[in-house]
């Protein structure tokens, strides 16, 4: 899960302050000395976190927020607000041009990823019908070109190179007149890595920013990046002037400092966050949902929005259809797995829900990809009349089952008992909707 | 002559000072002007030092245990000058290090198999570029294996570094396994009669499963076919991380049994403190650092200089 350390520290000084019914001032002094030590702990800059934790402390100890009914809440709504605050408050957008081509410039140190995110960025571009053309403007790392060019194929978009030039400031320029040429309505210039304090690369980043005059100048941050963040993003925003920041290997278990860090010293958004090593994988930032998830009160907006970008409506409302005629067999138990596998991995997807970061580290709750795969794997290797008709699987096809899927006739009997398991549910799910009733249908749980 | 003594014949330790200089003037002119805005050691001052330990990404734990220590020297030995500071602090910091040079793993006969790992965007391919130059340098005969069959012209860009140094490599098409890649670099280096095979590895994060499995598949296969080997498993470390590389380190030493450190970008402003964690915590020796990316910026990792450099007044 994102920022798991620091989600994990904080939750745990919290559930502390909530087992004391009233907090006194030496309860509120001694739960932010643990919040500050997890936040250096998490690579959040220095100075950042000595104002952090003022000003919390300032709003906590407050007279309304001890003497209210439940002062430990007030708390950790403060935390929230000051969390949120601190990633820049809501998602901000990148700037589109009047008159197109709006033009991107990716800039950053060495490793951080911009050539990934230069492509990562055309592709979510793509999915928004724009129009994307990239630009490759590093002429100094070996195969740089080349890397961005096998990407564009990838994504089918056009990239400007020259492999004959050693000039990216000519590069720059003649990708953005090729754009206009061709009709594309966004250039995404990468550039190379350098480092902040180079003075001749800066001095061409600059040169390149004169002559295309780009709408936005991204910096691209690797959040595992320490202290070192805040420099980095000061030196870049001074010399050059940055719109906005994307952060890298957030899928990583990075602990958040950079992404707590750079907004809070250089008053510049973070835009997009890289999740994943595929070209899907970036996604527009969120401070107020991040600093939820952060204190496990989950992101419940992000997965609906992830639900409605990779499930297939049609086939969902199909398949309701088929539950609840209860013609429910292991082909839709099939097509409904690979659904879910479809909205990522599981653990990014339990983050998002209130309070379940923690399920996964509950035993025997180890809900992992892997356990998902091997269903599949049990249920491929089934014949196409025992996925519809399960009664059919005696021993021997059991026997056969697991040999096929490697796996154990343990598994596939848990399986098939599951199965019968939901069937059964469905059945009432039915007949509560024959009846018309409401609240007849009882989940095992429910009392 | 060994390759080390060569390196060592040829650059010198002075080098590693003007590579650190940056790092030492950043931190050490922070240190230097926190003590003598002090008459005597006191809590405040310890604290501030505190704060600079920290800003140096050596992280709170490593740092309340150094100061602690700290606390301690200068209680026994009745300390009294701030000025004093800076040997004790150092002495402290070369301690967690630990104190010699520790030169990278050579077989004693056969080809010397190198694995590098470490996660994305560190600088792998580069260090195993410099690595190989100054190999070749040396004498030795070297082949690369590129063992990155992921990301787009992994392959090409450890192939310009090939051609750079003169050195073969050893490949497949984007997207093959990388085990049987290596396992066809660990046969060619046999039948060549290859001095050095550097394996270059896919960036990985360390909390990707499948990853380090596969991962774990590689040192599989090259120890069936080479005993002993690898003689060593390189850990790329970006100085510019912070504290997430502890749980780099700890994972990749566990997947992969790492063996050292390369410590690349120490040209930049960051200090690369958290290698004092890593070394005090998981005994995991730092042996190279990179300071550029010319095919000469690379040195090896000597503590007591990288220490003193650190806190070290003497300005030459």
């Amino acid at each position: 899960m994102i920022f798991e350390g620091l989600a994990d520290k904080l939750q745990q000084t919290f559930r502390k302050l909530r087992g004391r019914g009233r907090l006194t001032e030496a309860d509120v002094v001694e739960a932010m000395r643990e919040v500050r030590m997890a936040l250096l702990e998490a690579d959040v800059n220095y100075k950042v976190v000595k104002d952090f934790v003022a000003r919390v402390k300032e709003r906590a100890i407050g007279q309304d927020v001890l003497e209210s009914l439940t002062p430990a809440q007030h708390v950790v709504k403060i935390v929230n607000e000051e969390l949120t605050a601190l990633m820049g408050g809501t998602q901000s957008r990148i700037a589109v041009a009047n008159n197109p081509p709006t033009v991107i410039m990716l800039v950053g140190l060495q490793g951080a990823g911009k050539t990934t995110t230069a492509g990562k960025l055309a592709n979510l571009l793509l999915q928004q019908n724009r129009r994307p053309l990239l630009a490759a403007a590093d002429v100094y790392r070996p195969a740089a070109i080349k890397q961005l060019q096998v990407l564009g194929e990838k994504l089918d978009i056009p990239v400007y190179s020259d492999e004959e030039s050693k000039n990216p400031v000519r590069i720059s320029q003649e990708a953005v007149h090729t754009a206009i040429m061709k009709g594309r309505d966004v250039v995404i210039v990468d550039t190379a890595g350098r480092l902040h304090i180079n003075e001749e690369l800066m001095a061409e980043l600059q040169n390149i920013k004169q002559s295309i005059r780009p709408h936005e100048i991204l910096l691209v941050v690797d959040a595992m990046t320490g202290q070192d963040a805040v420099t980095v993003a000061e030196h870049f925003d001074g010399q050059l002037g940055v719109d906005g920041i994307i952060l890298t290997k957030l899928d990583g278990d990075a602990r958040g400092g950079a992404a707590l860090s750079i907004k809070a010293v250089t008053g510049k958004p973070i835009k997009f966050a890289g999740m994943g090593e595929k070209l899907d994988a970036l996604e527009p930032f969120h401070p107020d949902r991040l600093a939820s998830r952060i204190l496990g009160m989950g992101d419940v907006l992000s997965l609906i929005e992830k639900a409605e970008q990779s499930l297939d409506l049609e086939k969902a409302q199909d398949m309701e259809k088929k539950m609840l005629r209860a013609e429910f067999t292991f082909e839709e138990f099939l097509e409904q797995l690979r659904q879910v596998r479809k909205l990522g991995p599981l653990d990014q997807l339990l983050g998002m829900l209130p309070g379940m970061g923690n399920l996964k580290k509950m035993p025997g709750m180890e809900v992992n990809d892997k356990e998902m795969k091997r269903v599949e794997a049990i249920i491929l290797s089934m014949t196409k009349k025992e996925r519809r008709n399960p009664q059919l699987i005696d021993g021997s096809r059991r026997r056969r089952i697991a040999k096929g899927s490697g796996t154990q006739v343990q598994d596939v009997n848990r399986l098939l008992k599951q199965f019968v398991e939901v069937k059964k549910m469905m059945k009432q799910l039915q007949s509560m909707q024959k009846s018309g009733k409401k609240g007849k249908f009882k989940l095992p749980f429910m009392r | 002559m060994g390759f080390f003594d060569k390196l060592k014949e040829t650059l010198g330790f002075d080098k590693l000072k003007e590579g650190l200089t940056k790092t030492r003037s950043a931190f050490t002119d922070k240190i230097e002007q926190i003590i003598t805005g002090y008459r005597k050691i006191d809590e405040e001052l310890l604290e501030e030092i505190e704060e600079a330990m920290i800003q140096a990404d050596i992280g709170v734990h490593t740092t309340t245990r150094i100061i602690g220590e700290v606390r301690k020297t200068v209680k026994k030995e009745q300390i009294e000058s701030p000025q004093a500071l800076y040997e004790v602090l150092a002495q402290k910091v070369a301690d967690m290090l630990g104190h010699e040079i520790k030169p990278l793993n050579r077989a004693a006969e056969g080809p010397t198999v190198i694995l590098v790992v470490g996660v994305n965007g560190v600088g792998k391919t580069t260090t195993i570029g410099k690595l190989a130059f100054h190999m070749k340098q040396a004498g030795d005969k070297v082949l690369l294996a590129a063992g990155d069959t992921f990301r787009a012209a992994a392959i090409d860009q450890l192939e310009i570094w090939g051609e750079r140094v003169g050195a073969e490599v050893i490949k497949q098409a984007e997207g093959s396994d990388p085990a049987a890649v290596v396992f066809d670099a660990v046969q060619a280096a046999k039948a060549r009669r290859a001095d050095v095979l550097i394996i270059d590895t896919a960036g990985r994060l360390h909390n990707k499963t499948n990853l380090m499995e596969e991962l774990r598949k590689i040192t599989r296969v090259i120890s069936r076919e080479i005993g002993g080997a690898p003689h060593e498993v390189l850990l790329v470390l970006d100085a510019t991380t912070g504290q997430n590389a502890i749980a780099q380190a700890k994972i990749f030493q566990e997947v992969a049994g790492v063996t050292g450190v390369a410590l690349t970008k120490l040209d930049g402003t960051a200090k690369g403190g958290v290698v004092v964690a890593i070394s005090a915590e998981l005994a995991m020796p730092v042996k190279i650092i990179g300071v550029g990316e010319g095919m000469n910026d690379l040195r090896l990792f000597a503590p007591e200089d990288f220490a003193s450099a650190l806190f070290n007044r003497d300005k030459e």
